[in-house]
């Protein structure tokens, strides 16, 4: 019965695939298995401020309703910007009771939204559920010798009623990766933007704003990027790519915080990302020319 | 009194009384309409008679196929026949069947806010909404699945807020699934043997020769069921 229904999102059926199949190995190896949300449609993507802008609350309505119709008291994210439009619409029409009937009324034939389904991230499942010791108990292979900034962006952060951690000092993030092994490094871009849809026609300032992300990083010491949202990984590693050669940002893995998890886990090489495998196999030489 | 062999309908707001029990489109039919276009199948296959009624008292829009749909009391009723909605061209066997492929062609379908409406105007009761949003992550297999049934009357597109070609998007992705997603029968080849070696030739070689009134009692006499039963065992 300890199943945990979770929504997937657009990105991670197709450009994030090995967010989604890292996050599924982690959470079945930690015996809380992830179960798909049956039914789920796009969430809506950003989540509209307009007050009454009700019908761009709908897809995220739809999305609770499923998980009401599952019997599910809550629905986890895995992409930061689902968990942020899922999560403040859930907000929205469960203290807002006349937008919420007014949804239900424009639904009509459709079956109502109670307001009452909880949206979390993994993170905050993996922190308040499941806990770090455990986390650590599970690594087998523990991620010595990576020193990793944990990048929030701003979805996962902001505003602060949805934040998954402390919205100015955030450590949900390193705490987990900490607890496999690996190397916390603090730095103050952790909850910048990365540039987010500006990448789509001005390119120029999302490169900006994920090159300093990066060179933030880089700067503190850090080897290895942590995201949790497809779209951060894109811009900071399309930056990457274009400014690799600048203050060293091209040394740098930028992963999903659950890859990091699944190779401390011990997951096959092959199904990780080629860079993180790579930094894996180096590690694994540098050792045994060690003993 | 009213004739309760009668039923009062309205067709383009104008009031007739055309025989209980008979399907919008024999009620226009009776009514005095003759169909040009918007009539195809007779048998709800085509797609060509999509109507719009709402019955008397109901705030709601309804959705059917003229062919299909019995006349109530008070129904208001008008055809929609053809919905405007341009279909892109491409070259099936040049396209990449990759998950942008759909957003490419119809970069609409990202305005999709899961309103449902396409759905519920959707007279073979489609989960139109559901397929547009495996459109929108490339899940073709899943479109051409829930699609299967569509007959292009294209009541959905002509609903949909957010301007979406739902059914040409639907076809398309049942294209490209049928040419790199689903594996080709090996019956087929067998078929296509069977049929370049000549062995149907001589039977329509006889047909063709037939006199008209000898190919009406061929027709007349034929067997379908019991034939095709036949051919089975």
């Amino acid at each position: 019965m300890n199943q945990t229904r979770y929504f997937p999102g657009c990105s991670l059926k197709e450009t994030a695939r090995s967010f989604e199949m890292s996050a599924l190995y982690v959470m079945e190896r930690l015996g809380r298995p992830l179960v798909e949300l049956d039914r789920w449609n796009c969430c809506g993507t950003v989540f509209s401020l307009t007050a009454d802008d009700l019908m761009h609350h709908l897809a995220s309505v739809r999305n609770l309703i499923r998980a009401q119709e599952a019997g599910a008291h809550e629905l986890v994210a895995l992409c930061a910007m689902c968990y942020n439009t899922l999560g403040r619409v859930g907000r929205r029409v469960s203290t807002d009771r006349e937008a919420l009937d007014k949804i239900n009324a424009f639904m009509n034939s459709e079956a109502d939204y109670d307001g009452r389904v909880g949206v979390r991230h993994l993170l905050q499942v993996l922190r308040d559920d499941v806990g770090w010791d455990r986390l650590a108990a599970a690594a087998e292979c523990p991620l010595d010798g990576f020193a990793v900034a944990g990048y929030y962006g701003c979805t996962l952060l902001r505003p602060k009623d949805v934040a998954v951690d402390d919205p100015e000092r955030p450590t949900v993030m390193t705490d987990a990766i900490e607890a496999v092994g690996a190397t916390a490094v603090p730095f103050p871009f952790a909850g910048e933007c990365c540039g987010s849809y500006q990448t789509v026609d001005r390119r120029d300032l999302s490169t900006e704003r994920s090159y300093r992300v990066l060179r933030a990083a880089r700067r503190a010491g850090a080897d290895t990027i942590a995201t949790a949202c497809p779209l951060c990984q894109h811009n900071l590693e399309e930056a990457r790519r274009e400014l690799g050669e600048r203050d060293g940002i091209g040394s740098l893995t930028i992963v999903y915080f659950t890859e990091l998890l699944a190779a401390a886990f011990g997951i096959a090489p092959e199904r990780l990302p080629e860079a993180l495998a790579a930094r894996l196999a180096a590690r694994a030489t540098a050792q045994g020319e060690e003993r | 009194m009213a004739d309760p062999k009668m039923t009062r309908i309205y067709i383009m707001g104008k009031a007739y009384d055309v025989p209980t029990g008979v399907t919008i489109m024999d009620a226009m039919e009776y009514a005095g309409y003759r169909f040009i276009r918007g009539a195809g199948c007779r048998s709800g296959f085509c797609g060509a008679c999509g109507t719009v009624y709402r019955k008397a008292g109901e705030y709601r829009l309804e959705f059917a196929l003229a062919c299909q749909e019995m006349v109530q009391p008070g129904m208001q009723l008008a055809q929609l026949p053809f919905t405007p909605a341009p279909r892109a061209a491409y070259a099936l066997g040049e396209l990449n069947p990759d998950e942008n492929v759909l957003l490419q062609y119809y970069p609409e379908i990202a305005r999709c806010v899961a309103c449902n409406t396409c759905t519920k105007s959707c007279p073979q009761d489609i989960e139109v909404m559901d397929y547009i949003q495996a459109a929108l992550r490339g899940d073709l297999a899943r479109v051409a699945e829930l699609s299967f049934d569509c007959i292009q009357c294209g009541l959905c597109a002509m609903r949909c807020p957010a301007d979406i070609k739902h059914y040409h998007v639907a076809q398309m992705a049942r294209r490209l699934h049928g040419v790199s997603g689903s594996p080709i029968p090996a019956h087929l080849a067998a078929r296509r043997a069977e049929i370049d070696s000549g062995a149907y030739d001589r039977e329509i070689d006889e047909l063709t020769a037939l006199d008209h009134d000898a190919l009406r009692a061929r027709y007349a006499a034929r067997q379908i069921e019991k034939d095709s039963e036949e051919e089975r065992l």
